[in-house]
């Protein structure tokens, strides 16, 4: 029942993943903290730090970390990633089979402008869903993400961004 | 052929770390420039329409070249190859992670990292909200609110923004008829 539930939960994420990777983010919190519980905010926030610090789109990486820690298997993993991809691969094998009518059709044009703000709005929601007691324990941590959000914005490397902040924590906790 | 749009999408998905939007020039490199199957200008067409789709941008621009290659065979083939790297390199750290959660350096590692995340999430949120139009820029900040504070579907807001683009081309349409 799991298997299924958890399957479903990724096959709408893929579905509905407009927008990149941190739109996507919502979606996945929305499915695997709200809805189901599988996991806790702290769990989540683990996974995306080692998302960014591993190859792989993020929505493939959460779904393969969620499917093992919910179902404690293998076949999990396997089904939830299965289930990500599918909807993105039958999509896109149709949009380039039917590419000439698409490319610069005004439905597409119009859709995908009003998307946009939605989707922008779905990433504010995925860092706000973080401000709580367990990722903003005390004032460093407002300082690790003043400084980290500071260096991003000016072109620093996302990568050496989160190692630094690992090398803070193991320092200062 | 299909061995090697494997092993090309299997490089790509193996070395780049970060977003989507960050293995574009490593796609573009090895599909452009080292093995000649696009030509520019055609590889960035596509690549507009991979963005504009649901799924991660690196996987649908997978499925977009390897579809043009050899037809469905190549897309699965080439969707293969980005994610078998990824899924195995996280299905090891999820089953070795837990024994290492409660080391304390662990533990004190991802402290020090979840606030971070949350920077690395803000800036493209920030980033994204300055060529909107102010109108917009409120639409989003509200959703951003909604979701947060009531725990609302994000799959009802993108319904509703399809819904709203279908019906923007209706209603222009209506209008030019005269």
């Amino acid at each position: 029942m799991i298997y299924l539930q958890l399957f479903l939960s990724f096959l709408k994420i893929g579905f509905f993943g407009f927008g990149g990777g941190y739109a996507m983010l919502s979606l996945v919190q929305n499915e695997v903290i709200v809805q189901h519980a599988w996991l806790t905010g702290e769990q989540f926030a683990d996974i995306v730090a080692i998302s960014q610090m591993t190859p792989g789109p993020i929505a493939i990486n959460s779904a393969t970390y969620v499917g093992y820690t919910v179902t404690g298997s293998v076949l999990g993993s396997f089904l939830a990633t299965l289930a990500v991809c599918v909807p993105p691969l039958t999509l896109m094998i149709l949009i380039a089979a039917f590419y000439k009518r698409l490319h610069k059709n005004r439905y597409v044009e119009s859709i995908v402008g009003w998307l946009r703000p939605l989707t922008t709005g779905m990433i504010g929601a995925a860092a706000l869903l973080f401000l709580n007691r367990e990722t903003f324990p005390d004032w460093i941590s407002l300082v690790i993400f003043a400084v980290v959000f500071a260096a991003v914005w000016f072109k620093a490397d996302a990568i050496l961004m989160l190692l630094l902040s690992a090398v803070a924590g193991i320092l200062i906790y | 052929m299909l061995w090697q749009l494997f092993w090309s999408f299997f490089k790509i998905g193996a070395f780049t770390f970060g977003s989507g939007y960050a293995m574009l020039p490593m796609i573009e490199r090895e599909v452009v420039e080292r093995k000649g199957w696009f030509e520019k200008e055609d590889f960035y067409n596509q690549l507009s329409l991979a963005q504009s789709a649901p799924g991660p941008v690196a996987l649908n621009t997978a499925v977009f070249v390897g579809y043009k290659m050899r037809g469905w065979i190549g897309a699965l083939v080439a969707v293969l190859g980005t994610v078998v790297p990824c899924f195995a390199i996280i299905l090891l750290i999820a089953m070795f992670l837990g024994g290492f959660r409660d080391n304390r350096y662990v533990a004190a590692a991802f402290q020090g990292l979840r606030p971070a995340v949350v920077a690395l999430i803000a800036v493209p949120f920030v980033r994204m909200l300055k060529p909107l139009r102010w109108p917009m820029v409120f639409l989003a900040i509200a959703v951003a609110l909604l979701i947060w504070q009531t725990g609302f579907s994000p799959i009802w807001l993108i319904l509703a923004g399809i819904l709203a683009g279908v019906v923007e081309v209706l209603v222009k349409n209506r209008r030019r008829m005269p």
